[in-house]
């Protein structure tokens, strides 16, 4: 295999991966404070949508994006409203959320599918797009690239170093010792339910603006679901959510790569890859029962009210 | 109590709280000097909990007068307390597992007293001066329960305190554990920190508190210094003249082994768990072993282990048996089949269903005892059972009907050994059975588990109550990080050996068998 399409395939698992990244990332955030949304499916595609009409209808980009997050945010307040003020069962208002979403972007963007729409073209950073191998893939990428590793670094800095980081796992661990101790449990938990549907919403933004600038029904394709599985058995560790989210991305590209040499092999088999390979490597990644308590929000999932 | 000489730091004048059919705290006086170390003695239920809660600011008081050095105050909630210089300790420690002690301590301090690497210098310097020895960087999961304990004394220490709340805080440590407490809060309280030192352990009170106060029923029963009391005279203020306090039981030496378990090696898949090492031991028909030891030590993975509840793999049938029967690879339901008996440390959960009626929880482990024909169950055969314990065992409760959960701590504790004891086990296994039971319960339950034992049964008691193990056991060992120590006739034992081998001082060499 020469370098130039080693190269390529690199830069393509980057681009692939990224929708994933984004939306893992901000389930990961949302979870670590003990709130487990399983909206993502839903949030990602009326972000997508949102977006998309936003940009084809005023020819900005950025507002499309913009939008995007808004979108996925304004679901994630519905989720927040019913499943944090009200205590209700969280699996099953996700779940809603999600066959909401499903069904409103399809709604929603019935005139918009098929039309044509410029979106984000890479911008090569000057002299690093040339080093070999790794240049292509890290510096000739689009802005929301450049964005997701910007994020992926303030992400890894809020978990392990920051304040809010503390108060957030701690929120997530124990949230009756959290309120005794004065800690805002509601406002915290509502905060990081937003960022997860910002987040969500960009992830949708990035393939209707960016992976592939139109607009199709269900165009996430499972991906929202796929990252609940990745923040699990990354065992809500962020390093891993990264190398989760590039891992299935290398795998749907290889299966791309596949089909074009020529294997013979089935290609409906070839299109689960992706989705086998990534459960299956972070399944044997996180048989570490220590690592993985030590890591796991406790009381994730379970309503919690103030005063009790 | 006369005259303190040192200005009083807090005044609780006719505290009265009302909860709806109880009165937990009936025109109560409390005076707390400057450095005093005051003890609040009292049974469960006897308004402690709520007395402190008040002082704390978690729960206003209906009526009465709070005054904080000289000044009325009203404490509104913890923060206030905080602000004013009360510090507590609960009983269950509210610590984040996952974090460090540094940062746990940073949380609770707030934004202002600095980040966790900041703190740091200042905890272990604050630990060392009172003896305490603290990691800042250690997470708190891999700490012991004493040094848990340590974090949050810790934690208050690091704000301006001047009166310190200890809520039983002896109840999860061993014994050269709460030596060590000792010795670090009479060098508190000899700097001016006042303390007030909840429990009912009345040898711990003697040694440490210059004054107590003694509760009963939500009323001051009486007030006192220990150290001039005797035991009986401050149990007396605490239970009233309850009989059976000083029952002691004569000791059996037991008959032929009864449940072997014969070098037992098996590895907690918890991370967190105790794993066992070729543990023995053996029950004999007739006696009562007792159990010793601090919580978190492999009693939970060694009862889950003789109930059924973990089980051994087909080929290591005969490391746990009863009356020679292999047992150590079956489930709960064939291991009573046998003769084995159950009582889990948890009451509601565990013990019995908290929703269901007494009948139908009496029903759950007892169906084997004709209560069930042809798949059928013969409601009327499992009504009489349940009033037969109600019976037997004077439990308190309106009737049959009534749902597990509104029966007091003590009352389905009775009603769920009644429901063992009347199947008439060969080998009774007993977790904690009076936790939180109150001392006239308690006597009619250790009554109870004699009166067993003397019809012959095999009963094993796993506790954290040493004195209860000391009065009712014939032969006791403790636990300690899964190593069984040697079992000893309780007779010739004491508690401060006891008190070692749940410290690990044993040798496992010459294991009794």
């Amino acid at each position: 295999m020469d370098l130039d399409l080693l190269g390529n395939i690199l830069y393509a698992m980057v681009r692939c991966g990224t929708p994933l990244l984004l939306v893992a990332l901000g389930e990961l955030v949302c979870e670590k404070s003990g709130v487990l949304n399983l909206g993502q499916e839903g949030m990602m595609l009326f972000g997508a949508v949102v977006g998309f009409i936003a940009a084809y209808a005023t020819g900005n980009l950025w507002l499309g994006v913009l939008m995007a997050c808004l979108a996925g945010m304004l679901l994630a307040a519905l989720f927040a409203l019913v499943a944090l003020g009200c205590q209700a069962n969280q699996v099953a208002t996700g779940l809603a959320l999600t066959i909401f979403g499903v069904g409103l972007s399809s709604f929603v963007g019935t005139a918009w599918v098929g039309k044509p729409l410029s979106g984000f073209e890479p911008v090569a950073i000057p002299l690093l797009a040339d080093i070999p191998l790794i240049g292509h893939m890290l510096f000739n990428q689009d802005v929301l690239v450049y964005l997701s590793f910007a994020l992926f670094g303030l992400i890894t800095w809020l978990l392990l170093k920051s304040r809010p980081g503390l108060v957030l796992q701690a929120v997530g661990e124990n949230p009756d010792a959290a309120s005794a101790m004065g800690l805002p449990v509601l406002r915290v938990r509502t905060l990081a339910v937003l960022f997860g549907g910002a987040m969500a919403g960009l992830a949708g933004g990035y393939l209707s603006l960016a992976y592939t600038p139109m607009w199709a029904e269900n165009m996430t394709a499972g991906r929202g679901w796929i990252a609940l599985a990745l923040v699990v058995f990354a065992s809500w560790r962020v390093l891993r959510v990264l190398l989760g989210a590039y891992l299935f991305g290398l795998a749907s590209i290889l299966h791309l790569v596949a089909q074009g040499i020529g294997v013979s092999f089935p290609a409906n088999l070839l299109a689960m890859l992706p989705y086998v390979a990534t459960i299956v490597v972070l399944v044997v990644l996180s048989r570490d029962a220590l690592k993985t308590r030590l890591y796991a929000p406790v009381s994730l999932g379970q309503p919690w009210k103030a005063g009790h | 109590m006369s005259e303190s000489p040192s200005p009083l730091r807090l005044e609780l004048r006719a505290i009265t709280k009302r909860y709806p059919g109880t009165l937990a705290n009936d025109r109560l006086d409390l005076r707390i000097g400057t450095g005093e170390i005051h003890a609040l003695l009292g049974e469960n239920g006897a308004g402690k909990s709520t007395l402190m809660k008040i002082i704390y600011g978690v729960t206003a008081q209906d009526s009465g007068q709070v005054l904080w050095q000289g000044q009325p105050v009203q404490i509104r909630d913890p923060a206030q307390a905080r602000q004013l210089g009360i510090g507590m300790v609960f009983q269950h420690f509210s610590l984040f597992e996952t974090l460090t002690v540094a940062e746990n301590i940073a949380l609770a301090l707030g934004r202002a007293a600095g980040s966790p690497q900041q703190l740091a210098p200042r905890i272990a310097e604050v630990s060392q001066r009172y003896g305490m020895g603290l990691e800042p960087q250690r997470l708190v999961h891999s700490l012991s329960i004493g040094e848990r304990q340590r974090v949050e004394i810790v934690r208050c220490l690091m704000q301006d305190i001047k009166l310190l709340i200890l809520d039983e805080p002896t109840s999860v440590l061993t014994p050269p554990e709460v030596d060590e407490l000792f010795v670090t809060l009479r060098a508190l309280a000899a700097e001016g920190c006042s303390i007030l030192f909840i429990s009912h352990k009345l040898g711990e009170v003697r040694a440490l508190c210059h004054s107590a106060t003694v509760l009963r029923s939500g009323r001051v029963s009486g007030a006192c210094v220990p150290a001039q009391c005797s035991d009986l005279e401050l149990a007396r203020l605490m239970v009233g003249d309850a009989e059976g306090l000083e029952a002691s039981y004569p000791k059996r030496a037991g008959g032929l082994p009864r449940l072997r378990v014969d070098d037992l090696t098996w590895r907690s898949k918890d991370p967190f768990g105790t794993s066992f090492e070729h543990l023995r031991l053996e029950v004999r028909s007739g006696e009562i072993v007792g159990i010793a030891g601090v919580a978190g030590n492999g009693q939970d993975e060694l009862l889950a282990l003789l109930s059924g509840e973990t089980r051994l793999p087909a080929g290591e049938r005969e490391r746990i048996t009863l009356d020679n029967q292999p047992m150590a690879h079956l489930y709960p339901d064939a291991r009573r089949a046998l003769g084995l008996a159950f009582v889990p440390a948890e009451r509601l959960g565990h013990g019995a269903v908290p929703d269901m009626t007494l009948a139908d929880n009496a029903l759950l482990t007892a169906f084997e005892q004709g209560l069930v024909r042809r798949g059928l169950i013969r409601a009327s055969k499992v009504q009489a059972l349940a009033e037969q314990i109600i019976q037997r065992f004077a439990v308190k409760t309106p009737d049959t009907q009534a749902r597990a959960r509104s029966l007091s701590g003590g009352n389905l504790q009775k009603f769920i050994l009644g429901r063992e004891i009347l199947q008439q086990p060969k080998l009774l296994v007993a977790a904690h059975p009076t936790w939180g039971v109150d001392v006239g319960a308690a006597a009619a339950i250790h009554r109870a588990l004699i009166a067993l034992r003397d019809a012959g049964a095999a009963i094993l008691v796993v506790s954290e109550d040493l004195d209860e193990l000391l009065q009712i056991s014939d032969r006791i060992g403790a636990l300690c990080s899964g190593r069984l120590s040697p079992l000893k006739a309780t007779a010739q034992t004491h508690t401060v050996e006891v008190g070692g081998w749940m410290a690990g001082q044993f040798d496992t060499a010459h294991h009794a068998a």
